[in-house]
This record gives structure tokens, sequence and C-alpha cells, in this order.
């Protein structure tokens, strides 16, 4: 498939400004889970680092290729997963002590 | 028919990321964003691995299976230190960037098929990777500190660092009118490591939350001059929501403390002014964690306002009890958030979440100032700079015309404290000698834990 440069700075455009627009609804009470998540999803270097390592044209970008799928992996894993850790902390009012219930407004 | 295939997965993960950022918009969905996200990358994998130029596996699988082994753990760090393990995943994202970009670069010189536009992505790529690398090691090392967090300062260090930047733009042209110059690469190399070091030393601990979101946004633009290296659109896509991200939420920081982004940079807060006159000896009031107590259970109105000394002194779960106390009692607790609370964006949330206490109870700075004058107590748990009124009042302050959360403005204030020390910016706190602050001097985590136990001693009488 043919990847034309203006084709990729028009992708860049509009990516960037859906980015801007998603980002700035994110609630502020999220914004480390945000970072972790963004983190995660940056990790989407991992797609030039499999095409390295696996095309195999030379010993160096073979190597350098398998340490860059290490480390995307990496980001991508702890990303998802402390994210997820996060967010699932985040709780309206519990249940359990709903004796104060009464005076919630 | 392959290549149209792996397109087709690759415009779904697309969408996946996208929704993935939608959903955060609201924390009952934001878990929803986590699954999106996730699948975007599983097929963003799968995808990649039907490629048919590539002839073996074994240097993917291996990486891969090891990059997962080491990612779990990573994703275990106590809540208090994840500042430092983002700083530390984005130091990965760039030396990944980086190191596909050296790749890259070697391969097409060596078949001689260096455009100036490949050229250009690759020290693009390049640039960005690694200072991104270096930079986040030495922000993590500072979160940790491992490295000293006060800003590191010598002569000249503008000077320095703007030389480096632009002979690394010098070397990136040249290698673009010439891209066979092989032995400028690893210069440029070396360079963009070198700035990514120098660039982030001068920067104290307190303006780390603007140089993470920086940092994070440079990893998003590596990995886009990535995708145009490689050829690749998702690549740009997920690439540009991560720069975008990362730089709506330096900008929001930068908004938060009244400051450029060239000042957050290149200005070291915090370090001049040592010399700013008034020393007088002053004498604040103190109280006891009876008397706090007392204050606390008698109010109809709680706010209590967290800082970066919470988190050192890991006192969120203790205040979490403080609030059972008084919500128990009918208190109307409420929890201010400055945005720049904290060594990250959004760090104080995250805390107050793991100790369980609601989020509806968290508001942001600006829709608790109009209810500070309403406020009996004002609680102020290990925050400075961010209640200072100095920054309302003192033109003269270094802080002045930052946003703060009014804290003065509640009938009483309470102000947790290891001792009168000025905080991290080292600027004089008006709070702590206003006629109706007390100030309780120690531990966060054992005053509170004393002011608690004073409240449930009495719970049975009351």
């Amino acid at each position: 498939m043919q990847f034309d440069f203006i084709d990729g700075l028009f992708v860049l455009m509009l990516a960037t400004f859906i980015g801007l627009d998603v980002i700035r609804r994110v609630s502020r009470l999220l914004h480390t889970p945000l970072m972790s998540l963004t983190n995660a999803i940056s990790a989407i270097a991992v797609v030039g680092a499999i095409l390295l390592a696996g095309e195999q044209e030379s010993r160096l970008s073979t190597v350098l290729g398998a340490i860059a799928v290490f480390a995307s992996t990496t980001n991508i894993v702890s990303g998802f997963l402390i994210t997820d850790r996060m967010l699932k902390m985040f709780k309206r009012r519990e249940p359990a002590p709903s004796t104060s219930s009464g005076q919630a407004r | 028919m392959i290549d149209q295939l792996i397109q087709l997965v690759y415009l779904v993960a697309t969408a996946l990321f996208i929704f993935s950022l939608k959903w955060m918009s609201d924390p009952a969905t934001a878990r929803r964003g986590v699954f999106a996200g996730v699948g975007g990358m599983a097929l963003a994998i799968i995808g990649t691995l039907m490629h048919p130029l590539l002839i073996g596996y074994s240097w993917i699988v291996v990486p891969l299976v090891l990059g997962a082994l080491a990612g779990v753990p990573l994703s275990w760090v106590p809540l208090t230190a994840v500042p430092q393990r983002t700083a530390l995943s984005h130091a990965f994202g760039g030396l990944a960037a980086g190191l596909v970009g050296t790749a890259k670069y070697f391969l097409w010189a060596e078949h001689h098929e260096l455009t100036t536009f490949r050229m250009g992505a690759i020290a693009l790529e390049v640039i960005l990777g690694y200072l991104t690398c270096t930079g986040s090691l030495v922000a993590a090392g500072k979160l940790q500190e491992v490295i000293p967090t006060r800003p590191i300062m010598y002569r000249g260090q503008n000077v320095i660092n703007f030389i480096l930047l632009a002979a690394a733009v010098v070397i990136a042209v040249l290698l673009m009118l010439d891209p066979g110059r092989t032995v400028l690469f690893p210069a440029l190399i070396v360079l963009a490591l070198a700035f990514g070091v120098l660039l982030v030393l001068p920067i104290g601990g307190a303006d780390m939350p603007t140089v993470i979101s920086l940092l994070n946004s440079y990893a998003g633009l590596a990995a886009v001059a990535m995708g145009f290296v490689m050829e690749n659109k998702l690549l740009i896509t997920a690439g540009a929501l991560d720069g975008a991200s990362g730089l709506i939420l330096s900008i929001v920081m930068c908004k938060a403390m009244n400051r450029s982004f060239t000042n957050v940079l290149f200005g070291a807060f915090g370090q001049v002014k040592v010399a700013s006159g008034q020393v007088e000896q002053r004498t604040a009031k103190s109280a006891t964690a009876e008397d706090a107590a007392q204050l606390l259970e008698n109010a109809s109105s709680v706010v209590i306002i967290p800082g970066y000394g919470m988190a050192v002194s890991q006192a969120q779960h203790r205040v979490h009890d403080l609030y059972e106390q008084l919500a128990k009692r009918g208190v109307d607790v409420k929890f201010a958030i400055h945005p720049v609370a904290g060594r990250m964006p959004g760090h104080m949330n995250v805390l107050l979440a793991e100790a369980e206490i609601p989020y509806d109870r968290l508001v942001e700075m600006d829709d608790i100032n109009p209810e500070m004058p309403r406020t009996d107590v004002a609680l102020v748990i290990g925050a400075n700079d961010v209640v200072n009124p100095a920054a309302r009042l003192d033109k003269n302050s270094p802080i002045y015309g930052m946003p703060i959360i009014d804290a003065d403005k509640a009938k009483v204030v309470l102000a947790i404290k290891r001792s009168m020390n000025p905080g991290f910016a080292g600027i004089e706190n008006e709070l702590y000698f206003a006629d109706n602050t007390l100030m309780l001097f120690g531990d966060a985590k054992g005053v509170i834990g004393e002011v608690v136990k004073n409240l449930s001693g009495q719970s049975g009488i009351h």
C-alpha cells in the first residue's frame, strides 16, 4: 500500500484536532490515569519495532528492533494495567457506610 | 490483498483508540476506555504480525513476552510512586522511537535509499526519542529523589542548552542535504541524549507536573515521526492523540501556575529569591490535635486541601478515617484539588480515590473558591504554595498571579506542616501567620491519626 507524505500530513492534522477535542473533555479527576493510558497507547511504537525485528534486514536492525519491542511491550502492559488499577479506585459514594446517606446532598 | 486487510485492521484500531480517550471523560465510563485501548493495541499487534515481509518471529516473540513480564510488576507500584513510573515509561517510549529511527537510518544508508524527506523524519524521530528518553530518566530520578529535586543550575546553562539544540538541528540539516555522511549520525544521537539530561536537570520538583506532561507530548510526537519513517498511518494517529494529550495537560499545568512554557523550562523556579526582605520573626499560633478535633466536629462545612506533603507522608488513608468520622457527624466534607498539587496532573485525585474517598467529594479549584467564605474550617494538609494568599495580594511575590485555593477566606484555617520552613519555592506563606490560622505541627499522617483518635474517642458520648 502506497504511503503518500501529504496523506500522512492530513492524517496527522485531523488526528491532532480530534485528540485536542477529545482530551479537553477528559475529567480533571482522571488526569493521572489519562496519562498512563496515553502512555500505553503511544507504545504503538511496537508496530515499527515488530516490523524491524521481524524483517531481519540486518543484525543491527533486528537487535535494535527487538529491544524496542521489549521497551514498548513493557509500556503497553504496565500502562493498561495501572490505568485500570487506578480507575477501579474511583467510586462514587460507597454503599457500605450508608449510615451517612441521610445527610448526603 | 493482505496489505489492505492490515490497513483495515489498523483503521479499527485507530477508532478504538479514539473511543478509549473519549470514554475517559467520565469516571463511570473510563474503565471501558481501557478495554477499548487494549482492544486497539491487540489489533495493532495482530495486524502487524500479519505483515508479509516478516521472515522470523523469534526476535519478536521473545522480547514481547519479556516486556510483558517486566510490565506486570511495574503496574504494582504504590500510587505515590505513579509519577516516577510514568516518567520511566516515557523514557521507554522515547528509547523505542530512538532505536527504531537509528536502525532505519543505517538500513537505508546501506542501501542508499535515504531521501531528504526520509532523513528529515528520521532526524526528528531520533532527536525527540532520545531527548525524551534521557529527559524522562532524569525526571524519574528526581521524583524518586535519587537526583536532588532542587533545580541544578550553573552559569550559562541556557546558552549551553541552546547551543546543543542548535548543533543538533545543524547536523540534522547537513544529513538531510547529504544523508551519506554517516559519521554525523552518532553525533546527532549523542546531542539529543545530552540535551534531554540538561533540559530537565534545572527543573525543580514542583514543576514536575508540567515537565511530565511535556515529555508525554514529546513521546507522542516521536511516535508521529516514526509513523512518517515507517510510512504507517496508525503510528501517526496514535502518536498524535498522545501528543495532543500531553500538550493539553501541559497547558492546564502552566495555566494553574500562571507561567509560560519557556518560563518552566528555562526559568528554574524557586532558585533565586533567597533575600526577599522581611525576615522579621513572627510567630504563628499552634494548636493541638484535640483543639483541631473539636473545631472540626463542631463545623458544619469542612474543606480539606491536600498537597504533595500528604503524598510524602502517605497520609491519604488517615485522611479517609477523618472523612468518615466527620461525615458520620453530618459535617459536609469536601476536598479542594489544585491542578498542580502533587507531582503529576491528577495526582491528588488518584491518592484520595485509593483511600476510598468518593470522587464526588473532590472539587476543582474554580468550583470551590466561591464556597470558601462560607466554609467553617479549611484543613490544609501538606500544601503550601497553592494556598499562599501572596499569589493574590503581594505584587512582589514570585508566585503573584498564580490561581490559588482561597483557604484564607474560611472562618478557621488548620494547617498541618512539619515545621515553619518555607515550602519548595522558598516563599514565606502569609496564611500561617493569619489571625484565623492555627498550625498543627508534625507529620501529616501522625497528626491526622491523633485528630481521628480524638474524634473516635468521643463518638460514644456524642
